[in-house]
This record gives C-alpha cells, sequence and structure tokens, in this order.
C-alpha cells in the first residue's frame, strides 16, 4: 500500500485545492499514470501513479483544501476486487467516528498556513474567527507570533479609528510591521452588486503586491528610449532570424538582454536583503511578467546571462505558451532576481510597476508611440517609448536607480552597444 | 610561502569551530596556535578543566553532606591527585578530538606564534624560533583574552594563582581568598570551598557577578553564603604580601573606612579578562585597539581589508559560544554567505551549585529601556523533581513584553539550570511568547516543568504554587 501524498507546493504557497479526481477508488492504475490534479494560487499540477496498482482510497474529495504531505490517497498493489472490498469499507470507517479537531495541527482552520501555528497564535485565531492567511507574521521567516495576532486583532477592532490612541502611540516599538487584516464586515450586496468569491491566484496576487509596499521603500524613476534604431534592426532582420533560429525576434529579448548589461552595471537592483545583510546574485534569472486569463504570472528566464538573444526569445516564447495553457510548474515561477512587466501590450503609455518582492527592481516597458522629439535642434517624429524602474530605495541609491535605467535606455538606443558590451 | 584562503590565528573555541566551518565550506585553511594542544583557554584552562573540578566536587561535598539524609552512609575521602588526573583525562581526550576533527575537515594545524605581517600576510615562529609566513586572502583574529593583573598583587601562580594556576593547586588550601566576585571567581572558588578550603570572596562592587539580573545575584548569594562562603563587598584589594604561612592582603572599603589586612593560604585573582591583541602585529594592517585592548569590528570585519576579529578580542561578553557563533557566522561572511549573530541571544551560565542560566534582557535593562514587562516566576521548591532530590534552591523567572506577550529575558537559578536554558534560547530566537511555552507539554516529573510553570506565571495561570 502506498500512500499519494500532496507533492511541495513551492515558495510562498502554503495549500492546494483538489480540482479532479482522474480515477475512481477501485480504479486500476498504471505507474506514472494521472490520478489526481490539483490547483493552487499560481499552477495547476498533476500528481500521478506512483505503482502499478489498485486506488484504494480516496482521502481528499475534489473541492477539497490541502496541505503539502497531506494525504490524498493510497495505491494498493494486487487485483482490483480484494483491495476495493478493503477501500470501501475502510472509507466507511471514519465517518463513523465523529472527527477530533483536538488531535493534530492540521485541524487548524482551513486557511491556516502549512506551517503549524505557535500555541498561542492558534488560540487567539481561533478564539477571535482571525484568517491567519491574512496576517503578516513578523518572526523568523514570517512566522506569524502572538504579537502580531494581538495586533491583528486591535487592527481589526480599531480599524475605522482614524488614528490609533496615544497610549498606543506611546508603546515601546513593535518587531514587526502592524498586521493587515480584512477589516470590513461582511455586508449584503446591494440589489446592483456582486459578490464574487477571489480566486486563489487573485488573493496571493493581492496579499504579495500588498507585502511589497509595506516591506520595501518603493519608488520609481523615468525615462523614455527612442526605439528606432530596435525597429529598423527588427525590420531588417526578423525574417532572417525567425528562419534561423526557429523564433521571432521580438523587443522583450532586446530588453531582458539590456537589463542583464545594466544590472552587472549596478549590482545593487539585482541584490536582495535578507535581515541585516544584502544578497548579491551573481545570477541573472530575469521574471518576464505574462497575462493569462487567470491572471498575471511571472515566469522565470533563468541565466538570461548566458543565454543567446535566440535562447532568450526561445525561453520566453515556451514561457508565454506554458503559461496560457495553464502548465507552469512551480520551478518556472521561482526565484526570480529581477522583473521586467510589459504594459504596454495593453496600451499603457507611463506606469509605476511594483516590485515582486523579495527582489529590489521591476523595468516597465510601455507602448510604443511616435512623438515629437527634439534632435539636433529640429522637431522629429520619433518611435518613443517611456521606461520606468520601481526599485527598493533600502538597496538602491537613486544613482544606481537612474543609472540603471541611462544604461537600459542606452543600449536600445544602440544595440550595436549589446555586441560590444560597452 | 603556502597560500591558504583564511588564516585564522588561535586556536580557542572561536578560532577551532571558524577552522572546521572553512573546512566544511571547501576554502583552503590553516589554523595558528602556539599551545602545544588545540582548543584554546576554554579546553585547557577554562571551561573544560573547572567544570571537571566542579563536577567532582559536587560529588564529594553531596556524599558527605546529603547522601546521609537519602539513606545512604558513607564517609568520603579525597584523593586530590585522582580527580586531577580524571580532570587531565577529560582534557586531553577532547583536545585530541579537536585534532581529529581538524584532519577531518583538511584544516593545517600550524604550532607556533602567530603575527600579522602585512596585508594577507601572518608569519609564525615556532617553539625552535623558526619563522615561517603564511599568505592569505582572509586572516581572522581569534586570539582570545588572559587573565587581567591588579595592581599590587602579583601572580606568582604558587600563593597568588589565576585562573590557570588554581586548575592544579597540588592540596587543599586551608583557606582561600578569591578576588573578584564573578563568574569565574564563584565557580572556582566553590570547587575548594568543597573540597575543604575556608573561602572568601572580596569583591570591589557592592554586588556579586555585575550583569547578572539581581534578584537571581541576590539569591545565589544567599545560597552559597549558606555554603559556607563569605563575601566581602565593596572592598578594595590594594596590596598583597607574602608571608611565610600564606598571604597578606590590604583590604579597604570602597566607600571609605580603615584599611584591614586579610590572610590566607593562597589568593585566587580572578578580576577578570584582558583581550590579546598586543603583539599581534596589528600596525602592519593599520589596525589599533580602544583603549582596552579590544578590536572593533562591523559584522566581525576590521577596519582593514582582508581581516576579521571574533571571540574574546573584540567587545561583548567573553564567552566560548559566543566566538564559536562569530565564528561560524564569520568563515560563512568570508565565504560570501549570509552568515549573522544574534547578540541579543547569547545565553550566560554560572556552574555553581545552584546554576544560574540567563538570557535575553534582565529586568534593570528593560526598566532602563522603558518597556512595559510581565513577570512570570516558579520556585524550584514547588516542582516535584527537585523535591525529591532534596533540591529546592532558586527559581525560574520568565520577562514578558506587556502588550504582546513575547518573551524578553529568563533567569533561572537552580540545579542544572545550564541544561535548560537552551528551550528559552530556541523559543526566544522563535520570537515565542510565555504563553507558547505555556501551553507546550513538558515532561512529567522534571525540572523542566519549571520552566513552562514560570511561563504560566506571565499571564497569571501558574497552576502549581
Amino acid at each position: 500500500m502506498t500512500d499519494i501524498m500532496t507533492p511541495a507546493l513551492g515558495e510562498s504557497v502554503t495549500e492546494a485545492t483538489v480540482a479532479r479526481w482522474a480515477k475512481k477508488a477501485g480504479d486500476a492504475v498504471k505507474r506514472d499514470e494521472l490520478l489526481v490534479e490539483l490547483e493552487t494560487d499560481k499552477v495547476s499540477l498533476e500528481v500521478v501513479a506512483p505503482e502499478d496498482g489498485v486506488l484504494t482510497e480516496i482521502d481528499a474529495e475534489e473541492g477539497a483544501t490541502v496541505v503539502a504531505g497531506q494525504r490524498l490517497g493510497r495505491v494498493g498493489v494486487g487485483t482490483g476486487v480484494q483491495s476495493v472490498v478493503v477501500a470501501v469499507a475502510a472509507a466507511a470507517a471514519p465517518a463513523l467516528t465523529p472527527p477530533a479537531p483536538t488531535q493534530a495541527h492540521q485541524a487548524a482552520p482551513p486557511t491556516a498556513p502549512g506551517l503549524p501555528l505557535a500555541p498561542s497564535v492558534q488560540r487567539i485565531v481561533t478564539e477571535n474567527q482571525l484568517d491567519a492567511a491574512t496576517i503578516i507574521g513578523g518572526g523568523k521567516d514570517g512566522r506569524i507570533t502572538k504579537g502580531d495576532a494581538l495586533a491583528a486583532i486591535e487592527a481589526r477592532s480599531v480599524a475605522p479609528a482614524p488614528t490609533p490612541a496615544p497610549a498606543a502611540a506611546a508603546a515601546p516599538p513593535l518587531v514587526s510591521p502592524p498586521p493587515v487584516v480584512m477589516a470590513t464586515p461582511p455586508r449584503p450586496p446591494h440589489e446592483r452588486e456582486e459578490r464574487v468569491r477571489m480566486t486563489r491566484l487573485r488573493q496571493t496576487i493581492a496579499r504579495r503586491l500588498k507585502e511589497a509596499q509595506q516591506t520595501a521603500a518603493m519608488l520609481t524613476t523615468f525615462n523614455e528610449v527612442d526605439m528606432t534604431a530596435v525597429m529598423a534592426l527588427r525590420n531588417q532582420y526578423k525574417d532572417a532570424f525567425e528562419k534561423r533560429h526557429g523564433v521571432k525576434l521580438g523587443f522583450m529579448g532586446l530588453f531582458v538582454r539590456a537589463c542583464v548589461a545594466a544590472l552587472k552595471e549596478v549590482p545593487s537592483v539585482n541584490a536582495e536583503i535578507d535581515g541585516q545583510d544584502l544578497i548579491y546574485k551573481n545570477h541573472y534569472d530575469l521574471g518576464v511578467a505574462v497575462g493569462t486569463e487567470r491572471g498575471l504570472v511571472v515566469p522565470v528566464v533563468r541565466n538570461a546571462d548566458a543565454l543567446s538573444l535566440a535562447g532568450i526569445e526561445s525561453a520566453i516564447a515556451a514561457l508565454g505558451k506554458k503559461a496560457r495553457d495553464g502548465a507552469l510548474s512551480m520551478e518556472d515561477l521561482q526565484g526570480g532576481t529581477f522583473t521586467i512587466s510589459n504594459g504596454g501590450v495593453y496600451g499603457s503609455l507611463m506606469s509605476t510597476p511594483i516590485l515582486n518582492a523579495p527582489q529590489s527592481g521591476i523595468l516597465g516597458m510601455h507602448k510604443i508611440q511616435d512623438r515629437p522629439v527634439a534632435e539636433k535642434g529640429q522637431v522629429v517624429i520619433r518611435p518613443m517609448m517611456y521606461l520606468a524602474l520601481s526599485y527598493d530605495h533600502r538597496v538602491v541609491d537613486g544613482q544606481g536607480a537612474v543609472t540603471f535605467l541611462v544604461k537600459v535606455k542606452e543600449a536600445i538606443e544602440d544595440p550595436r552597444r549589446l555586441l560590444l558590451e560597452i | 610561502m603556502d597560500q591558504y584562503d583564511v588564516v585564522i590565528i588561535g586556536g580557542g573555541p572561536g578560532g577551532y569551530n571558524g577552522a572546521i566551518r572553512a573546512g566544511q565550506l571547501g576554502l583552503k585553511v590553516a589554523c595558528v596556535e602556539k599551545r602545544e594542544t588545540l582548543g584554546g583557554t576554554c579546553l585547557n584552562v577554562g571551561c573544560i578543566p573547572s567544570k571537571a573540578l566542579l563536577h567532582a566536587s559536587e560529588l564529594y561535598d553531596s556524599a558527605r553532606k546529603d547522601f546521609a539524609g537519602l539513606g545512604i552512609d558513607v564517609a568520603p575521602i579525597l584523593n586530590l591527585p585522582v580527580m586531577m588526573k580524571s580532570k587531565a583525562d577529560s582534557v586531553g581526550q577532547l583536545t585530541k578530538g579537536i585534532e581529529f576533527l581538524f584532519k577531518k575537515n583538511k584544516v593545517d594545524w600550524i604550532k607556533g606564534d602567530g603575527r600579522l605581517a602585512g596585508p594577507g600576510k601572518v608569519e609564525v615562529t615556532d617553539a625552535s624560533g623558526a619563522v615561517t609566513v603564511l599568505e592569505a586572502k582572509a586572516i581572522v583574529i581569534a586570539t582570545g583574552s588572559r587573565p587581567a593583573p591588579l595592581l599590587g598583587v602579583t601572580v606568582d601562580q604558587d600563593r597568588i594563582v589565576d585562573s590557570t594556576g588554581v586548575l592544579v593547586l597540588s592540596a587543599v588550601p586551608e583557606s582561600l581568598i578569591v578576588i573578584g566576585a564573578g563568574v569565574i571567581g564563584l565557580e572556582l572558588g566553590s570547587v575548594w570551598r568543597r573540597l575543604g578550603a575556608k573561602v572568601t570572596v572580596v569583591e570591589y562592587l557592592d554586588r556579586i557577578t555585575p550583569g547578572i539580573d539581581t534578584e537571581t545575584a541576590k539569591t545565589l548569594q544567599r545560597s552559597l553564603t549558606r555554603q559556607g562562603m563569605t563575601f566581602k563587598l565593596g572592598a578594595k584589594v590594594t596590596g598583597a604580601t607574602l608571608t611565610a604561612k600564606g598571604v597578606e592582603l590590604s583590604v579597604e572599603p570602597v566607600a571609605g573606612g580603615p584599611a584591614e589586612t586579610l590572610t590566607a593560604d593562597r589568593v585566587l585573582l580572578a578580576i577578570g579578562r584582558q583581550p590579546v591583541t598586543d603583539g599581534l602585529g596589528l600596525e602592519t594592517v593599520g589596525l589599533t585597539t580602544d583603549q582596552r585592548g579590544f578590536i572593533h569590528t562591523d559584522h566581525l570585519r576590521t577596519a582593514a581589508d582582508g581581516v576579521w576579529a571574533i571571540g574574546d578580542v573584540t567587545p561583548g561578553p567573553m564567552l566560548a559560544h559566543k566566538a564559536e557563533d562569530e565564528a561560524v557566522a564569520c568563515i560563512e561572511l568570508i565565504a560570501g554567505k549570509a552568515g549573522h549573530v544574534n547578540y541579543d541571544l547569547i545565553p550566560g551560565v554560572i556552574y555553581t551549585f545552584p546554576e544560574v542560566a540567563t538570557v535575553g534582557k534582565t529586568e534593570e535593562e528593560l526598566k532602563a529601556a522603558g518597556v512595559a514587562y510581565k513577570v512570570g516566576k516558579f520556585p524550584f521548591t514547588a516542582n516535584s523533581r527537585a523535591k525529591v532530590n532534596h533540591e529546592g534552591d532558586g527559581f525560574v523567572k520568565v520577562l514578558a513584553d506587556a502588550k504582546t506577550d513575547r518573551i524578553l529575558g529568563v533567569h533561572m537559578i537552580g540545579p542544572d539550570v545550564s541544561e535548560m536554558i537552551g528551550e528559552y534560547c530556541v523559543a526566544m530566537e522563535f520570537s515565542a511568547s510565555s504563553e507558547d511555552v505555556a501551553r507546550t507539554c513538558h515532561p512529567h516529573p522534571t525540572r523542566s516543568e519549571a520552566l513552562r510553570q514560570a511561563a504560566m506565571g506571565v499571564e497569571g495561570w501558574t497552576m502549581q504554587s
């Protein structure tokens, strides 16, 4: 008998929903055959049979929430019929006994994160009907401390008050930032309103964006880039490039190239804060934001510094396809060191992107628009794009941020620089 | 010239742990040590031999005083040479253990006196006077500390001894005066008191163990006094004279008043320790020390490129485990990793009977910082295990933030508390609240239940007293 476990779901993902069982209890299964599909905040996961046998038990029905390491079901060896009988009996047994919620940590509210809560936090969350998933932990590795949980109650009860009481202001400084809680009590929808539960992906996006804003000292610097040269380059070579490499020559590859060169020039943009230390990364794994039907995801082009332009374009194309097919794996999404977001594809002229924590920089690309610009004393029409770099001012100083953006601008305006690495 | 990634000067807890960590991380590392054995002060003439004597002398004292009450009638006879040999054997095995760990982790042990000889160079003079120069990308100063001297009291390691000499006395002195009521003085004073000496502790301050939570220190003083130790606080030693019978010590009250003369067979000078930074060639890399000889660092980096300093030569508590933590962090930083030391959570222990163990802030520190805190306290007299062992001395005190309940400090005095403080170190490292410990199951019957009951006390629900 082999347990079918929920696989590791990846960083910052703590639970998944059982989307669909491909097999019923009692079905014979072959090794590597699809058993069950899980959905997380970010991706769909497929769990396959570890060996030939019979699916004897299903522990987590469709729609159930599971955490990493939790048993989904069991596969037994042998012929179907006998195992099925056993399975039915086994499945029936638990229903006869009432659930014993105090027996295990997993009996925490379904919204609890994957890590078991500290005993004090568990009590406070249960007694006050808090959603642990909405409390930001100030403890080691983001664990929720009792202080965080108490502050969450307070934040909920004083939420309508515009300013904190003077007594609270005089209290010793808290070790953690004040937690964010969903302060609004449920209210009945107006007749011309619709209340819709946020999807997991939307909830995660919401939480992570807010975390980034709360943690980083974020600000944005702008520049603009004349796209004449790269457009000419593309027009001249796009057919030859596609013929030779089997992938289209886009602007994104050139921007990735330009960013890698600029990151090497200004290493702090490729760094992250860890406690009292800075971690400088000598690897360049660039996240490229991709819009999908379910929301925005940011798959990562690994070792972008070691890839040729065609290699980058192929990697982006492959990740984009996977994203649209909903086939991204956790590995595809993790460990980026810098992010590029292109709001231009939707027509955005100017924006201030939000950091993808714990990264310290994100480049915003925008719509290419013909604009009159002054050149050698003449007004000429040029295809222009605004560039935005949002950065964490704790890590990157203003000079570094501006230098970074100027480097990107120079490389795009004269792509020969990328060839010469100057 | 031999080329290394890291050369560590000093083979004590800082140096040897750093060398092992460097070996683990694949760095080419050498450790320079002038003693014939590795382990530094801690292993050779400090923590380890003193604990051997503390353990043995405690059993002897117990056999004489406590066994009868438990129904065991014995008349123990002290065999000091065997006790000393047992101590020396343990030390020998442990120093050999480090040699083994060096081999296992490919650490080169360079015997000799190491000093800096310009950037990236360490000059080693061996016992024969031969000089070799090692080249290193990074140099770690881990030369430790030595007993601090006192004007007018010259250590001769016979009548007047320091923490090294007191470990090898050939006979139990009839009387022993300990100058300094710090950790070392109280521990080694306890050893000889238990073995039969009449021990008087003379301390300049008006309290023992400065830095330790005051209530805990007072409790310790009461326990030690009850055991027969005499304390003379607020007293300044102005000079020592050797006589035919022993030592005459001139002592005057710090607050003013008539001086007096104390006499004893032997005197232990234990007023503290000072960093060993002289003659290290610091000037060859442009480094200086502060007035007291300490090397200041920024995350263990000194002001000189490629030179690092850890352990007793840097400011902070002079403790082996602090040096060990710094060693690991230092080597990890050298290797480009994220080494880090949490200086707020370095525990401190006094291995007397009862033992004292503390971590985090004292009540005095919290008051001074204006932090509102709650106290939970539990006495060992109410703990069943301590009771059946007839060891009811002491208490556990937990200090927690009045608002968030986060544990801020823990102070314990009692038997074996040195082995129990680690629980609170872990809890505090994870920002635990007193309630977290109070709601964590502890085995019964153990002394560790007192930790839980004290935690309960913070929010007023101690159940067993």
